[in-house]
Parts: C-alpha cells; sequence; structure tokens
C-alpha cells in the first residue's frame, strides 16, 4: 500500500473521533425538538444553548449573538443581504469588498449589483492583503457595508481586520467578515475587533459539513433569513440541526482553545514544505510570507499546468488543489492568483497544500520527496517550459 | 464528470511522450493563456508517418488526448492522419468531460499543424491540402 496524504484541509477536514462522540447521543438518545416542552426536548434545548454560549465565547461574543446556519456560504448571504438591504433603507447603497473573496461573497455581492447597488473590489496587491488605507479611501457618504474575508482560502494571507473594523466603526459603516478559514487559527475576539457580522463553517474545523454559523452583533439591523418557527429567535426558521450543532461547538472549543500549541504544530510543517519547495527552480510562494495561515502553502510552477499536477500527486496518494482553470470546470485560472498579479500562464500552474491537525512531518517529508520529480516530468514534456527555458518567454518577473 | 479509466491510463503512461530529433514536421497550438499548448512532431516517409511524438502544456485530458491522437497515427498515411477527427479522439478515449473536448480538437489541430509544416519545407503550400488551422470556439478562453 502506497503512503496516502490528505493536504486539502482549506477544502474540508475529516470528523475527529471527539466531535463524532459529542454529537452521537443526539441521534438517538437526546433526539427531542428542542422547541418541545416536554424533558427530552428541553435536554435538547440546553445543549443547543451549551453550543451557542461555546461558539460565542470562541468569538467574544454575546450567546445571542450567534445564530446556527447551514454552511459559511449561507452566513455570508444572510449577513451580506441582509445588512446590504436595511442599510438601503437609509439610502446607503455602496458596499465595499476585495477582489479576492471566497466566491460565496463575490458572488452575493454580484447578485446585489445586479439588484441596483455598487460595489468596490479593492485590490490585494502582489502580498495578498488589502491596504486598510485603501479600504478609507473607497469609502464614499453612501457606504452602508464592508466585506473583507479575515483569511483568503487560496493563497492563505490574513487580512488586517482590526484595522478594518476601527475604520469601519469610524465612520458608522457596517463591517462582516468571512472567517471561514480564519476561526480557529487566528485568535478572534469580535468586540475589540469591531467586527458586526462574521461568517464560519464547520466542516474546515473537523466538525461535519453542513454546519456553520453567524455572528450578528446584536443591534445590527438584518432581515431575518427564514420566515418560519421561533427558531433562533425567530431569525432563522427551521428545526435546529442539534447533533452537528453540538459537534461545531465542540469542535470551536478544541480549535480556540489551542491555538497557540496547533500553530507552532502547523507553521513547522508549513515551513519545512515552503522550505523545502522552493528549492525548486522558478518556482514561487503566493501570498505574504508571514502573515499566513498556518497550514497554508500555496505556490506557482512555471511552465506546469495545475490540474495534471494534481493528477500525478493524486497517484501517489497525495489529495492536495489547485487554483487551477480546470479543476472547477472552467476554462479560467483562479481569481485570488489574478488578483495579486499574476498573469493567466503563471496562474494556471498553481499547487495550495493546506494541513491540518491530522497531517504529520512525515507527510510534509512524503510531499518534499513525491513533488520534485513530477514537476521534472511535467516540465519535461511541457513546450511552455521549452519556451521558457530557451529564452523565448519569461515569467520570472513574478518569481 | 470524472475521467475514463483510458484517459488516466494515456495520461498517467503519455505514449510517444518528448522532443524528436530531426522531424519532418512540426506543429504547435494553444495558447499558455488559456492553459493549454500541444506540440506534434512528425517523421514521414514516403507519406507515411513513421514516428511521431508529442509535448504538451496542459490538463490531464489535454495529455491523455496528445497521446492517443499519436497512437492513432502512427504508421498511417498523411491523408489518413489529416482524416483524424477529434470525435475519433475522444471515442478511442471512452469520452472527455464536456468541459475538456477543447483538448481532443487541439490535438487534431495539432497533427494538422505538423503536417502544414511538413507539406511548407517541401515547398509546397499546405493549405488547399490541410486546409486553415482553427482551434475551436471553446478553446477561446476568456483572456
Amino acid at each position: 500500500m502506497s503512503r496516502k496524504v490528505y493536504a486539502d484541509n482549506a477544502a474540508t477536514t475529516a470528523v475527529s473521533k471527539e466531535v463524532l462522540e459529542s454529537m452521537l447521543p443526539f441521534y438517538q438518545e437526546v433526539y427531542g425538538n428542542p422547541s418541545s416542552l416536554y424533558a427530552l426536548g428541553r435536554e435538547a434545548r440546553t445543549a443547543l444553548e451549551e453550543a451557542r454560549a461555546t461558539v460565542a465565547k470562541c468569538l467574544g461574543a454575546n450567546p445571542n449573538e450567534i445564530y446556527f446556519t447551514s454552511c459559511g456560504t449561507e452566513s455570508d448571504n444572510w449577513a451580506i443581504k441582509g445588512a446590504a438591504h436595511a442599510m438601503k433603507k437609509k439610502g446607503k447603497d455602496h458596499i465595499i469588498t476585495t477582489a479576492f473573496e471566497h466566491h460565496a461573497v463575490l458572488h452575493t455581492c454580484g447578485a446585489l449589483e445586479r439588484e441596483g447597488f455598487s460595489v468596490t473590489y479593492l485590490p490585494v496587491h502582489e502580498n495578498g492583503i488589502v491596504r486598510p488605507e485603501e479600504l478609507e479611501a473607497a469609502i464614499t457618504e453612501n457606504t452602508g457595508l464592508v466585506t473583507v474575508m479575515y483569511a483568503n482560502n487560496e493563497i492563505g494571507t490574513i487580512q488586517p481586520i482590526p484595522e478594518i473594523g476601527a475604520i469601519c466603526k469610524r465612520h458608522g459603516i457596517l463591517f462582516h467578515t468571512d472567517a471561514v478559514q480564519a476561526v480557529g487559527n487566528v485568535a478572534i475576539d469580535v468586540k475589540e475587533q469591531n467586527i458586526d457580522m462574521l461568517s464560519l463553517s464547520g466542516h474546515k474545523l473537523h466538525a461535519p459539513k453542513g454546519v456553520g454559523a453567524l455572528y450578528l452583533r446584536a443591534g445590527v439591523p438584518v432581515s431575518n433569513f427564514m420566515d418560519g418557527g421561533a427558531q433562533e429567535r425567530n431569525r432563522r426558521g427551521g428545526t435546529e440541526n442539534l447533533a452537528q450543532i453540538v459537534g461545531l461547538a465542540t469542535a470551536m472549543e478544541r480549535a480556540c482553545s489551542t491555538i497557540a500549541e496547533r500553530t507552532e504544530r502547523l507553521s513547522a510543517m508549513r515551513d519545512k514544505l515552503i522550505q523545502e519547495v522552493l528549492k525548486l527552480e522558478r518556482t514561487r510562494l503566493n501570498g505574504d510570507r508571514t502573515h499566513r495561515l498556518p497550514g497554508n502553502a500555496s505556490f506557482c510552477f512555471q511552465g506546469v499546468e495545475g490540474e495534471s499536477l494534481l493528477l500525478m500527486l493524486d497517484l501517489k496518494g497525495i489529495s492536495a488543489s489547485s487554483g487551477s482553470a480546470c479543476t472547477s470546470g472552467s476554462l479560467d485560472p483562479s481569481h485570488v492568483l489574478l488578483a495579486i498579479g499574476l498573469p493567466h500562464e503563471v496562474a494556471h500552474g498553481s499547487l495550495r497544500i493546506s494541513l491540518g491537525d491530522f497531517n504529520t512531518m512525515e507527510d510534509i517529508d512524503y510531499i518534499i520527496e513525491t513533488l520534485p520529480p513530477i514537476i521534472e516530468r511535467l516540465r519535461n514534456m511541457s513546450p511552455l517550459w521549452d519556451a521558457i527555458e530557451s529564452g523565448k518567454v519569461s515569467y520570472d518577473a513574478y518569481f | 464528470m470524472a475521467y475514463s479509466e483510458k484517459v488516466m491510463d494515456h495520461f498517467a503512461n503519455p505514449r510517444n511522450v518528448g522532443e524528436m530529433k530531426d522531424p519532418s514536421g512540426v506543429g504547435e497550438v494553444g495558447n499558455p493563456k488559456c492553459g493549454d499548448i500541444m506540440r506534434m512532431y512528425l517523421k514521414i516517409e514516403g507519406n507515411v508517418i513513421t514516428d511521431v511524438s508529442f509535448m504538451t502544456f496542459g490538463c490531464g485530458a489535454a495529455i491523455a488526448t496528445s497521446s492517443m491522437a499519436t497512437e492513432l497515427i502512427k504508421g498511417k498515411t498523411i491523408e489518413e492522419a489529416l482524416k483524424l477527427t477529434n470525435k475519433a479522439v475522444m471515442e478511442a478515449l471512452d469520452g472527455l468531460p464536456p468541459v475538456k473536448v477543447h483538448c481532443s480538437v487541439l490535438a487534431e489541430q495539432a497533427i494538422k499543424a505538423a503536417v502544414s509544416d511538413y507539406y511548407r519545407r517541401q515547398g509546397i503550400d499546405p493549405t488547399p491540402i490541410v486546409g486553415e488551422i482553427a482551434e475551436c470556439e471553446e478553446c477561446a478562453c476568456q483572456v
């Protein structure tokens, strides 16, 4: 049996044993509806509110500011559309975001543009970090909402969220952040950092797929997500997905209480990987070297196309991803890599390795040993590499 | 839609891959901005393609279609090679995902480009025989 290395934890993670065990009682024992009055329902209600308190504590929020949702995308849609519509009633129909948000935010902003909102997409520069002064300069008297991701899903760069929060507070603008990649990796305090709304997702944290949460600061004027019963304080009807909500709370408690040691462990693996991979010629690291998630390493290799690289790695048991066109079924390369100024020809040759709690240094060694011969093999059959080597084209300015 | 076993076989073990010394004709199609370039080398003796090889920058389907196309024209006459359609390449690979159909068109066009180069080296205008080297509309990615 060849080795299997799962190195795509930014896409999703395995559910941890601890999380799974915390969920199991809520399927066949405490299966009551949290809205029911009898003991079984009350017990479920208690677990639900304990989970809410746990999630709130991890974020420095109050429990009544946490709403459970089905995923990060739902949280983003709810916060952004809800806040945009509420601010429009006050005559503010301008939104500021960045060029490299997740599609859950970008396409939500696009939908609002089609409704008549105007949206500014801030540049994120070569290092993949938005500049607070540019954000402040983009504010107009019509700006009602700012949405900037906490950490980028593809290149892992961490954004200056506290600075942005302070600017938004000073100008009286609502501030939302998609923190799906950041929660559990970065210390977040929504009060200190002046965050009005924050989206998070369970399955990036070793909780299951299908559960997320939205922090909505008390008093933020956001309309209800779904009309229905009185669940989630009348804001999101529908019987609560209790077992998964409990799983999310277990995962968040673990992640948020161990940020320091996990950061040390993950970044040691990441740094070794980066150091070794960058020894390959004409190879670059995407995104700022230091302001990045502890488990993220994103590279571009000249003369190599990302999908064939991923397939070759998969044949060797390594699961990773690429911002490459082909993986997403479109021919266009990653909007994130284009946003940091890379040309299409370079952006096509990307590889994202994202590490999680279950990875080991042996995994890193295996990747370091497996990757170079694959790059060499693909370059040997690449007419683009041939053109690069013979000096007919050059992308060295980006490397 | 995932790749067929045949696509994966030709991707993992590409046939006739690599640069050719002293080819009779070389053709290159595609665009690095779109993420795929195919280069086809032909050795032609007395109207027969006695050897063929390719170099490809591109996705799994681009590599697999290049490989399969070389297999399908090796030992064939120029006329037979020019009749090779992208459909025949796809069928030989047990199909391609819809978004990858353009890779098979590139393979077809790469052969035509190499044959055109061969004719030009012979001092013959290839256009009446080979036609225009046109890449399919699906290849027109947003650049």
